[in-house]
C-alpha cells in the first residue's frame, strides 16, 4: 500500500465521518441514531488502524482495538440497554425540524471549514486535510446536544463530540501517548456509566426525561417552597 | 466523416429512445421475479405504447388547446434532451449542445406542460399532482445541479462531452466526494422518475401517486406518448449516472469497433442499474408523502457535502 494511497483512504474516511455526523443530526429514531454511533465508534477504528499503517506508530493499533471495543460495541450496548430499560419513547424530539437543522448543519461545516484553512496551509503531518472535517463534527456534536429535547440524545450528541475530537487527535498528532489515550477512553466509559445512573435516578425523581419537564419540575418546587 | 458522425448522433438518440420501454420491461419483469410472479415479459411496455397507438382519443368537454398540445412538447423535449446525453460515442457533431443546465431545463420544459395538462381538466387528481409534481421537483433540482456541479468543477466545465473526457483522462484515485454526489443524484434519479420510495409507478387510483395523477385524463395516442416520454427518461437519468460516474466502456472515436464496445458496455451498465432499481423497489416501502420534501433535502445536503469535500480534501492536495 503506497502512501497516496493511504492519504486517499484516510481522506475518504474523513468524508465518511462527516456524513455519520449528518445521519446522527438526520434520524427520526433513538434506535437509529444509536447505530449511527455505533458506526462512527467503528469507523474511528478503521481510521486509527490505517493511520496506524501509514506513519508506523504502533501504539495506534492498540488504540484502535479500544475504540473498536469500547466506542464501537461498549457503549452503544450500554446505552441500548438504558433505553430499552427506560422505554423511552422511540422518536426523537428536535427542537427545530430535521430540515432546517441539516441546513444550520451545513451552515455550520461551511464556517467550519473557512476557520481551519490557515491552519491546513502550515501543517505537514498525513492527515492534515481531515482536520477541518473534525472540527466541523465536533460542532455538529454540540448542534445535536443543544437542538434535542431528550437527555439521552443529548448524551449521545456529546460523546459524538468526544469521537470527533479523537479523530482530530489522530489527524493532528498522528496519535497521542497512548497513555493519555487509555486515561481518555476510561473517563469516557465513566461517564457514560454515570450518565446511565442519572437517566435512572432523573426518571425517578422527574417522571421524564425532557429538559424541559425538569426545568417546570424545578419552578414547581421552588414555588412550593 | 462529418455525414457519418451525423448519423451516429442521430442513431445513438433513436437507440436511446426505441430501448426505454425496454428498459421498463426489464424493471417491471426484475421486480416480479423478485415478488415470485412472472411477470409480463419485457417487451410489454412495447405491447400497451402499440396497443395505445391503435385506440382512439377520448378528449373531456372542457380540454383546451394545452391538453392537446402538452403530449406533444413533453414528448419532444424529452428527446431532445435524450439525443443531449450520449450512450456510446463521446464526441459528436453536436455534443457542443449537450450542456447539464439545458439539459434540465428541457427536462423542466417537459415538467411545466405535464403540470399544466395535469391542471387543464380541472379535476381533482390533475390539480394535485401537479402542484405535488412541482413542490419536489423544485427541491430534485437543486439537489440534481448541486451534484452535477460536483464533477464540473473538477472538468471545468458543465458541458457533458467535456465532463466525461475528463473523468476518462484522470487517473482513478479515491474521490469521497464522486461518491457524495453518485448518492445523491441517485436519490435525485429515483425522485425524478417516480420511483418506489417517493411515487409508485404501477399505480393508478391511490391518493397519494403524483405522476399518475396529471396523467389520468389522458387516453389513446396522447397517452402512449406520455407515458414513452416517462420511459425515455429513466433511462435518460440513468445513462446520464452511467456517463458521469462510471463513462468507461463509452466509445471516443467513431470507429465502427469502437461504438459496438460502446453499445455492449452501455447495455450491460444499463442493466445493472435497473436490476439495482427493481431491487430497491422492492426493499423499499414508499414514504409517506410529507416525507418526500425531507428525502429531497437530504439529497441536496448530501451533493452540498460532495462539493465541500471536492475542496477541502481535493484540490488542496
Amino acid at each position: 500500500m503506497s502512501m497516496s494511497l493511504v492519504q486517499q483512504l484516510v481522506d475518504g474516511l474523513a468524508a465518511l465521518m462527516l456524513l455519520v455526523s449528518f445521519a446522527l443530526l438526520a434520524q427520526h429514531r433513538l434506535l437509529s441514531v444509536l447505530h449511527w454511533f455505533a458506526a462512527q465508534g467503528v469507523l474511528l477504528a478503521v481510521t486509527a488502524t490505517i493511520v496506524a499503517y501509514g506513519t508506523g506508530n504502533h501504539e495506534l493499533y492498540i488504540s484502535a482495538v479500544m475504540t473498536f471495543l469500547l466506542k464501537g460495541l461498549l457503549l452503544p450496548w450500554l446505552l441500548w440497554h438504558v433505553i430499552k430499560r427506560l422505554h423511552v419513547h422511540r422518536e426523537v424530539e428536535p427542537l427545530v425540524n430535521l430540515t432546517l437543522t441539516m441546513l444550520i448543519a451545513l451552515g455550520i461545516t461551511l464556517f467550519s471549514f473557512h476557520i481551519i484553512q490557515p491552519i491546513e496551509k502550515i501543517s505537514e503531518s498525513l492527515t492534515s486535510d481531515s482536520m477541518a472535517i473534525a472540527t466541523a463534527c465536533v460542532l455538529l456534536g454540540m448542534l445535536m446536544m443543544i437542538t434535542r429535547r431528550k437527555a439521552i440524545t443529548q448524551v449521545i450528541g456529546f460523546l459524538a463530540v468526544e469521537n470527533s475530537l479523537f479523530f482530530a487527535a489522530i489527524g493532528s498528532t498522528n496519535g497521542m501517548p497512548l497513555v493519555v489515550e487509555i486515561g481518555i477512553a476510561f473517563d469516557v466509559l465513566i461517564a457514560a456509566l454515570i450518565f446511565g445512573l442519572f437517566f435512572f435516578q432523573i426518571r425517578t425523581t422527574f417522571d421524564s426525561l425532557e429538559v424541559d419537564a425538569m426545568h417546570a419540575a424545578l419552578q414547581d418546587r421552588e414555588d412550593e417552597a | 466523416m462529418s455525414g457519418t458522425s451525423l448519423f451516429l448522433q442521430i442513431a445513438q438518440a433513436v437507440v436511446l429512445v426505441l430501448f426505454a420501454p425496454i428498459a421498463a420491461g426489464v424493471v417491471s419483469t426484475a421486480k416480479a421475479r423478485l415478488q415470485n410472479r412472472r411477470g409480463a415479459g419485457v417487451l410489454q411496455p412495447w405491447r400497451n405504447l402499440i396497443k395505445l397507438f391503435g385506440k382512439q382519443v377520448v378528449l373531456a368537454e372542457n380540454a383546451s388547446w394545452i391538453f392537446r398540445f402538452a403530449p406533444y412538447v413533453v414528448f419532444t423535449a424529452t428527446i431532445m434532451a435524450a439525443s443531449c446525453v450520449p450512450p456510446l460515442l463521446v464526441h459528436t457533431p453536436l455534443s457542443l449542445t449537450a450542456d447539464v443546465i439545458a439539459l434540465v431545463a428541457l427536462l423542466a420544459l417537459a415538467r411545466f406542460f405535464l403540470a399544466l395538462a395535469g391542471m387543464d381538466i380541472g379535476t381533482a387528481f390533475g390539480g394535485m399532482g401537479a402542484s405535488r409534481e412541482m413542490t419536489f421537483s423544485a427541491l430534485a433540482e437543486p439537489a440534481m445541479l448541486m451534484s452535477v456541479f460536483v464533477l464540473s468543477i473538477g472538468a471545468q466545465s458543465t458541458n457533458l462531452t467535456t465532463m466525461i473526457s475528463h473523468t476518462l483522462n484522470t487517473p482513478i484515485v479515491l474521490q469521497p466526494s464522486l461518491a457524495f454526489a453518485l448518492v445523491a443524484m441517485l436519490m435525485v434519479a429515483v425522485a425524478e422518475n417516480g420511483r418506489i420510495p417517493v411515487d409508485n409507478p404501477t399505480t393508478h387510483l391511490e391518493l397519494t401517486m403524483i405522476h399518475e395523477a396529471m396523467i389520468l385524463e389522458y387516453s389513446g395516442r396522447h397517452l402512449a406518448l406520455m407515458e414513452w416520454a416517462a420511459m425515455i427518461k429513466l433511462t435518460l437519468f440513468a445513462t446520464l449516472i452511467i456517463d458521469l460516474f462510471l463513462p468507461w466502456g463509452i466509445s471516443i472515436d467513431a470507429s465502427l469497433a469502437g461504438v459496438a464496445m460502446g453499445l455492449v458496455a452501455w447495455l450491460l451498465k444499463l442493466i445493472g442499474f435497473l436490476l439495482g432499481l427493481s431491487l430497491v423497489e422492492t426493499y423499499l416501502a414508499k414514504l409517506r408523502l410529507f416525507e418526500v420534501p425531507e428525502f429531497l433535502s437530504t439529497a441536496f445536503v448530501i451533493a452540498f457535502l460532495g462539493l465541500l469535500t471536492h475542496y477541502m480534501l481535493e484540490i488542496g492536495t
